[in-house]
C-alpha cells in the first residue's frame, strides 16, 4: 500500500501520523493548551498572525537579518577559504588564529558583540556573519586541498593558465565541498539568528517567540518554530536544487 | 636531419633515495624520426615510464639532453601529448567539453576539430555523456582526442591501454592505427604487453632494468594493418621475445608482460 503512494508523498506519512495522534490528544484536553495547544489551535494563530501582518513583518526583518549576516560571513568564508586552499603562505599565516576561534562555541562571543556593538542590526549581523563563516571557510579549504594531482598534472600538459586552473579545475573539483558548506552555513545563520533575536530586540520570529512565551501564548511559539522549519526546508531546498544542477557529473550512491 | 623529431642523446637519470642512489637511467640513445610509431617494453622498474615523463616535460632533473624540434624541453606542454594509464578525464566536464578542455567550443575552429576527432576516435553519440557514463575505452579514446586536438608534435603513451580487458584492448589498438595512419602523428607508446609492442611499432624498444638502459631496437618491417596470427608476426614476437630471455630470470618473474 505504502509504495502505491506517489513518491513525493512518503516524506509526508510520519509527520501527518503525528499530527493527527496530537490533534487526538488536545481534543480530550488531557494536557493544557498551555503545554501543548492543538494542531488546530496552531493552526488558527498561524492564519490570525498571517491576516494581521505581524507574522510577515517578522519574518521579513528575520530574513533579511539571515540573509545579510550569510551573504557577509560566506563572502568571507569563501574568499579566505580559497586564499589559504591555494597558497601555503596563507595557510601558514591564518590557519592557525582561526582555528583557534573556531573552538571558541560562538554563543559565548554573543555577550561581547552586545557590550561591543550593541544591540542593534549591526551587531546582529555581524554575530550570524561569524556563524556563517565558518562551515564556508573549512569546507572550502578542504575541497581545495582534495583537487587531484593527477588531474592537476593533466591541466599543465594542457597548459592551462594560473586563471584556467582556478575557475576550471580547482573551483569546479571544489564545488561539492563549497556547497555542502554553504548549506552547513545557511543552518548555522538561522540558529545565531533565533539566539540574536531572543536576547534583545523587538522584531522577528525570535522576538515574537520569545514575546509569546512571556505570555504563555504556546500556540504562537509553535507557530515561530513551524516558520523556521519551513524556511530553513526551503533554503536547504534551493541549495539542493542548486547542487542538482551543477553536480550532476557526480557518480554517488542514490539509493 | 630535419624529419627527427626527438633527440635523446646520453640521457642519464639518477633517483636519491636516503638508501642511496638508484640509477633509473643510464646512457639512453634515441633518434625519433616525423611519424614513427615507436613502442618501449621492458619490465617494470626498467625506466620506461620515467623515459617518457621526461621526454614529456613533467620530470625534468636528468643529465644530457633531450630536445623536440631541435630544442630542449622545458616543462610539460601541449606540443607532448600524453596518455596516461587512466583517463584522467575531468569528471564535471561532457566528453566534448573534456576534448576542448580550456578551448571554447564557441570558437567554429575548434569546434569542427572536435567534432572530426570524435568521429576518429568513434565516439558520436556520446559528445554529451559524462565521464562516469563511460566505459574504460572510451573514457581512454576521449583522453586520446583531447590530446590530438592540440596537435602534438609527438604523442606519449604510457602504457594507455594496461587497464582494459583484452577485447577493449585490441580495439583500442586499431583505432591508434587508424588515427596514426590518418594523421600521422609521431607516437612513443611504452607498454609491457609484448603482443601489443609488436602490433603497433615500427621499432620495438627494449629496455632493461637495473640501470635502466636500452638492451635492443628491433626494427619490426611488417605493413600494417598486421594479423596476430600470421606467420611472419610470430616470428617477430618470437625474436622479441628471445630477447627477453636474454634477461635474468629473476627480472623476468616481476611481470614483463610475457
Amino acid at each position: 500500500m505504502l509504495l502505491r503512494l506517489p513518491r513525493p508523498l512518503h516524506g509526508l506519512i510520519v509527520p501527518l501520523i503525528i499530527i493527527v495522534i496530537w490533534q487526538v490528544i488536545g481534543s480530550l484536553h488531557v494536557l493544557s493548551p498551555t503545554v501543548l495547544p492543538s494542531p488546530w489551535d496552531i493552526g488558527r494563530q498561524f492564519v490570525n498572525l498571517g491576516l494581521s501582518g505581524e507574522l510577515f513583518e517578522h519574518l521579513g526583518i528575520s530574513m533579511y537579518r539571515a540573509a545579510l549576516g550569510f551573504l557577509l560571513g560566506g563572502t568571507t568564508g569563501l574568499l579566505i577559504g580559497l586564499s589559504t586552499g591555494l597558497a601555503k603562505m596563507v595557510e601558514r599565516t591564518l590557519d592557525p588564529s582561526l582555528q583557534m576561534l573556531r573552538t571558541i562555541p560562538l554563543l559565548a562571543l554573543i555577550p561581547l558583540f552586545i557590550l561591543w556593538f550593541g544591540v542593534g542590526e549591526f551587531s546582529k549581523v555581524l554575530m550570524i556573519a561569524l556563524g556563517a563563516f565558518f562551515p564556508v571557510f573549512v569546507n572550502t579549504f578542504l575541497g581545495i586541498r582534495n583537487v587531484d594531482q593527477k588531474l592537476y598534472e593533466v591541466s599543465s600538459i594542457l597548459q592551462y593558465s594560473k586563471w584556467q586552473q582556478l575557475t576550471r579545475l580547482i573551483i569546479p573539483a571544489a564545488l561539492p565541498n563549497i556547497l555542502l558548506g554553504i548549506r552547513l552555513s545557511i543552518g548555522a545563520s538561522w540558529l545565531v539568528l533565533v539566539v540574536a533575536e531572543m536576547m534583545a530586540t523587538s522584531s522577528g520570529i525570535g522576538y515574537m517567540i520569545q514575546d509569546a512565551r512571556a505570555y504563555s501564548n504556546t500556540d504562537i511559539v509553535f507557530v515561530g518554530i513551524i516558520i523556521f522549519a519551513i524556511v530553513g526546508k526551503c533554503s536547504d531546498t534551493i541549495v539542493r536544487i542548486l547542487e542538482g544542477k551543477w553536480l550532476r557529473w557526480r557518480d554517488t550512491y542514490k539509493g | 636531419m630535419t624529419s627527427e623529431v626527438l633527440v635523446i642523446d646520453d640521457l642519464n637519470k639518477v633517483f636519491s633515495a636516503p638508501t642511496g642512489n638508484v640509477v633509473a637511467l643510464e646512457h639512453i640513445q634515441l633518434k625519433v624520426q616525423q611519424g614513427e610509431f615507436i613502442t618501449i617494453i621492458g619490465p617494470s622498474g626498467c625506466g620506461k615510464s620515467t623515459l617518457l615523463k621526461i621526454v614529456a616535460g613533467i620530470d625534468t632533473e636528468y643529465e644530457g639532453s633531450v630536445t623536440l624540434h631541435g630544442k630542449p624541453i622545458e616543462g610539460p606542454s601541449i606540443e607532448k601529448g600524453f596518455i596516461f594509464q587512466e583517463p584522467r578525464l575531468f569528471p564535471w566536464l561532457t566528453v566534448e567539453k573534456n576534448i576542448a578542455a580550456n578551448l571554447s567550443l564557441k570558437n567554429p575552429e575548434v569546434r569542427k576539430k572536435v567534432d572530426e576527432l570524435i568521429e576518429l576516435v568513434r565516439l558520436q553519440g556520446f559528445e554529451q555523456s559524462y565521464p562516469r557514463e563511460l566505459s574504460g575505452g572510451m573514457a581512454q579514446r576521449v583522453a586520446i582526442a583531447r590530446a590530438l586536438l592540440r596537435n602534438p608534435d609527438v604523442l606519449l603513451l604510457d602504457e594507455p591501454f594496461g587497464a582494459l580487458d583484452a577485447f577493449t584492448r585490441s580495439h583500442l589498438q586499431e583505432v591508434l592505427l587508424d588515427i596514426w595512419q590518418k594523421n600521422r602523428t609521431t607516437m612513443l607508446f611504452v607498454t609491457h604487453d609484448l603482443d601489443e609492442a609488436v602490433f603497433l611499432g615500427q621499432r620495438v624498444i627494449i629496455m632493461n632494468p637495473r640501470p635502466g638502459h636500452i638492451r635492443n631496437i628491433l626494427p619490426i618491417g611488417l605493413p600494417f594493418p598486421r594479423k596476430r596470427a600470421s606467420h611472419s608476426f610470430q616470428e617477430l614476437r618470437h625474436i622479441v621475445l628471445k630477447e627477453f630471455e636474454k634477461v635474468e630470470e629473476p627480472l623476468l618473474d616481476q611481470g614483463a608482460g610475457i
